[in-house]
């Protein structure tokens, strides 16, 4: 299903969406990465530039409405999705965007995260999960790992971390991808469909924090690991990762396992085919469990990508349906409705 | 049998019942009809919070006052005339507040043992002279409608449901009404369930007949219609009127509506009116939470929506902190808060005023907002097209103060004829030449550049802003700046609003003054003072942030000022700290709305001591 947007030849480059404000970013910092991955996508998906709304929250990837040059909005705390969906409700032609953060929108703005991926809005959510909290100078996060050692945790956190793909797909969202800030190639293709997207789109996107946080995903970045420890998802392929794509996933029962494709006794005709689209969320839950274990490869690419009708969408039917039913509402029938007297 | 039929200038009935018998239903049915019959008519609805507290307990019962006349009238009735009781909770619940020598009809079919019991009634009330004051009038309600019923084929407890149409059926004959626009309602309502129509329908008949047979009642009572200005009328809550001056501001202004709410009481029922209205375009958002609700309004608003979002006390503390957002964004938003009785859940089905404070202050930061409130349920319809005026001519977020006695009181309201209305179209920014997004025309006001015009992408937000180009600004003397200017664009609205009247008697020492819901309780008393040959001046706010600009100019006329409020003096604090006047707040607290008597009282009292020092 196409996005409700208008489209045209639009010829522009990503510098247009580039604005005359500096980037304050601490240099180093995995937010430069995703910033430039969106200004390059942004021109490429025939959407004219004052039809793209950038809606924020709080935090340094909050900051990300400033640095383009489109309608924007920088908001509250975690409150982004909340902003967000009144501007498509009041005009669905426009792509609207979300750059949030962990904190922003895991912890104080978790309410208006899930609700926006049930209702099936279109708000493409880009989630800068750096698991820290970065702008408050170094304190847990909701995506920070059990025992981690900051500023409010001397003696480790005792907090159980949240999951976002899970928690994304748990709250039903019709599109939900993960990407990292160092794989610039598969951060702007997940850009480019989260884009395309209809409904809720989601992208978790594993960032640096280099300040605060420093190498939190250095085994799924490094040379020397990324390819043992990445399963990159793609639609209709068998799950295969590993420096020479020797290894391979198979889904025994309820649980993955992995397999060597070089030891004779599996093939590729055994492995997980990746089903996008799978109706049933169920194989999609499980891939975001993969993170959890320390034998599975980490899947980014799409893990999910269904269609169904938007709030927006559905919410201007039933206007235009009642409308093809009774007509335009005529003030002069409203104010006089129901009994009605005369005083002479 | 024949009756003497007795004219009467008015009348304060009350029904009080179980919360599930139907009460409030019935209740609204005998107003309609005497609205309908060309009466004044105000209504006081007074329930539990819970949806159906225990039956036979005092805490569940429920109540619905009107008050109808031939003559102009304010407010619901000091004390009611005649009580209509179905049990004995209502009965022990209601006394206290009944004229001497009131009427008492009581279902005398629940006069029994067990509901004794569970009202902690000692004794049975109707033998124990406990009544004695009273015209008391025992009816079998509930036998009565059963009989009448005995035919339907309908199971006892569904009989036993029409008993309130048995009870208003009597009240239209002792009160001379017609029954036919409550058979008329009766068959839309209950289209679908012909079985129930058509019980309701024969105890409501069986009710009027009753009272032409029976001997309990030897007199029957006329309200003739009072003398309303010429036009075409019709009975509507203020939660009504104020969800119907929003679709007609939306008309006006050209602009969308957009409703971002969470339920909540006693606001919801601007969110159901809302809703039904698609054919306007009306876009209803029922939100997560209070603050997404909000949120999503100010989205709206950026994007070019008529932007309301109505809520009670306690939603609006959760929304605070996006009000401030809205203040700094400077992007037009109305924010309805129908008061009730706080703090915290407090008394969510009972009026208060106490949110004026809050409303005042209760942002971080330097963020005044506009303050506007409505005093009557009609006015409610003319502070919407004002709040939506104002907010989109000043660009600024607009708090719109009701509370829970207007919101579900209803009154005849003469309809406008919508051409008569002032159009109040509004032009967003199109041009992109030297385009700056915190520009400012005659007003302060930036422009309104709402997404998908080509060449004015911008960006807001919570961060200070420096003037003219929008951008995040850290700057001292730009902060002060902004703070100033922000106030100062709030201020210049005295400007372009009307100056504070003064009714009554204005060549006075003693000035009452008021806000919202107060206003028919002040100006009964003040009329009736003044009927009495004294001399009291009245002035009543609809703008509390900015005051009109007369406002320091009325208070220092007056010897005395006294401000009646629903709370422990709030626009009493806001007056003395403004203008250093001495004010006597004359304040009630107990979630329900002054009585005539009450202001009339403490006024007498304020002249007596005058004369007397």
């Amino acid at each position: 299903m196409a996005d409700n947007i208008t489209i045209e030849e639009v010829k522009l480059k990503p510098k247009d969406f580039s604005s005359s404000q500096d980037v304050r970013w601490c240099p180093g910092c995995g937010d430069y990465s995703i910033l430039a991955q969106i200004q390059r996508v942004s021109p490429e998906l025939g959407i004219k530039k004052e039809n793209y709304v950038w809606i924020s929250g709080i935090g340094c990837s909050s900051r990300f409405p400033y640095y383009m040059d489109t309608f924007g909005m920088h908001g509250i705390h975690g409150r982004a999705a909340a902003i967000a969906t009144g501007v498509k409700i009041q005009n669905p032609e426009l792509s609207v965007w979300v750059a949030t953060g962990d904190g922003d929108s895991l912890s104080i703005g978790g309410n208006h995260f899930i609700h926006a991926c049930r209702r099936n809005i279109g708000l493409k959510i880009i989630l800068f999960n750096n698991r820290i909290y970065g702008l408050t100078k170094g304190q847990y996060s909701p995506t920070s790992e059990k025992g981690k050692i900051t500023k409010s945790s001397p003696y480790g956190s005792i907090d159980y971390p949240f999951n976002p793909t899970a928690l994304a797909i748990g709250s039903d969202a019709t599109f939900v991808a993960r990407s990292i800030d160092r794989h610039p190639a598969h951060l702007k293709e997940m850009i480019r469909r989260a884009g395309k997207h209809s409904g809720t789109a989601f992208i978790e996107v594993y960032q640096n924090c280099n300040i605060f946080n420093d190498g939190a995903y250095f085994p799924l970045t490094d040379k020397e690991t990324k390819s043992d420890t990445v399963l990159i998802l793609e639609h209709d392929k068998p799950m295969v990762f590993g420096k020479e794509n020797n290894k391979g996933i198979i889904l025994d029962g309820f649980t993955p396992r992995v397999v060597s494709l070089t030891d004779g006794k599996h093939s590729l005709d055994d492995l997980w085919i990746h089903d996008e689209h799978d109706t049933h969320a169920s194989r999609a839950h499980i891939l975001t469990q993969f993170a959890e274990f320390e034998h599975l490869p980490t899947p980014i690419g799409v893990f999910r990508h269904i269609d169904k009708p938007s709030y927006e969408q559905d919410l201007h039917q039933q206007i235009k349906d009642v409308i093809k039913k009774e007509g335009e509402g005529k003030l002069k029938d409203l104010l006089f409705s129901g009994n009605t007297w005369e005083v002479n | 049998m024949k009756k003497n039929i007795r004219e009467l200038s008015e009348v304060t009935v009350r029904f009080a019942g179980d919360s599930g018998d139907g009460m409030q239903l019935t209740g609204t049915q005998f107003s309609n009809t005497s609205a309908l019959a060309g009466n004044d008519v105000s209504t006081l609805p007074d329930y539990p919070a819970e949806i159906r507290a225990p039956i036979g307990t005092t805490y569940g019962v429920s109540g619905f006052q009107m008050h109808f006349s031939s003559s102009d009238i304010h407010t619901p009735g000091d004390a009611p005339d005649v009580l209509v009781a179905m049990n004995p909770a209502s009965l022990k619940v209601n006394l206290k507040d009944l004229k001497p020598g009131a009427t008492i009809i009581v279902n005398i079919n629940s006069f029994d043992e067990k509901n004794f019991k569970l009202c902690h009634y000692e004794s049975n009330p109707l033998k124990d002279g406990s009544l004695s004051g009273y015209h008391v009038v025992e009816v079998p309600l509930t036998k009565m409608t059963a009989e009448a019923l005995k035919d339907s084929g309908l199971s006892p407890k569904d009989v036993a449901r029409s008993k309130n149409f048995f009870a208003l059926g009597l009240m239209y004959w002792i009160y001379s009404r017609p029954i036919e626009p409550t058979i008329k309602w009766i068959e839309d309502k209950f289209k679908k369930k012909p079985e129930i129509a058509s019980a309701n329908k024969k105890a409501l008949e069986a009710g009027y007949y009753f009272g032409d047979n029976t001997t309990l009642f030897s007199t029957r009572y006329k309200v003739n219609p009072a003398k309303l200005p010429k036009g075409t009328y019709r009975s509507i809550e203020g939660n009504e009127a104020l969800a119907l001056g929003l679709v007609t501001a939306s008309v006006k202004t050209g602009l969308p509506l957009y409703l971002g709410s969470y339920p909540i009481t006693p606001a919801s029922t601007i969110l159901h009116e809302l809703s039904k209205h698609k054919k306007f375009g009306v876009r209803t958002f029922q939100a997560e939470d209070e603050i997404a609700a909000v949120s999503s309004a100010i989205g709206a608003s950026f994007t070019g929506a008529l932007a309301v979002t109505t809520t009670s006390g306690p939603g609006l503390a959760l929304k605070t902190e996006a009000v401030g957002l809205a203040v700094m964004t400077e992007l037009p938003l109305i924010i309805v808060d129908v008061q009730r009785g706080g703090p915290s859940t407090g008394l969510p089905t009972k009026t208060e005023q106490s949110d004026l404070l809050q409303a005042m202050y209760g942002r971080s930061g330097e963020a005044p907002v506009v303050i506007i409130s409505a005093s009557t349920p009609t006015d409610c319809f003319d502070v919407s097209l004002e709040a939506a005026r104002l907010a989109t001519k000043y660009m600024v977020p607009v708090l719109y103060m009701t509370d829970g006695y207007i919101a579900n009181g209803s009154e005849p309201w003469k309809i406008p004829e919508p051409d008569s209305i002032p159009e109040m179209k509004v032009k967003f920014k199109t041009d992109p030449e030297k385009f700056q997004p915190y520009s400012r025309d005659e007003n302060l006001a930036r422009p309104w550049a709402v997404p998908g015009t080509p060449g004015l992408e911008h960006r807001l937000g919570g961060l200070e802003k420096e003037n003219l180009t929008g951008n995040v600004n850290y700057d001292p003397e730009n902060h002060e700046y902004m703070v100033r200017l922000r106030a100062e664009k709030v201020k210049n609205i005295e400007n372009d609003i009307p100056e504070l009247k003064v009714e009554g008697s204005p060549d006075s020492d003693v000035l009452v003054i008021g806000w919202g819901g107060t206003y028919g309780a002040i100006t009964d008393a003040v009329h009736n003072v003044n009927e009495q040959g004294y001399k009291v001046a009245q002035a009543h706010f609809r703008y509390l942030n900015p005051f009109p600009k007369n406002t320091e100019e009325v208070l220092r006329k007056y010897k005395y000022i006294i401000c009646p409020e629903i709370n422990m003096g709030q626009l009493s604090f806001l007056l003395k700290g403004r203008f250093l006047i001495e004010i006597d707040p004359f304040t009630k607290i107990q979630g329900q709305p002054f009585k005539s008597s009450e202001i009339e009282d403490k006024i007498k009292a304020v002249l007596g001591g005058m004369n007397n020092g």
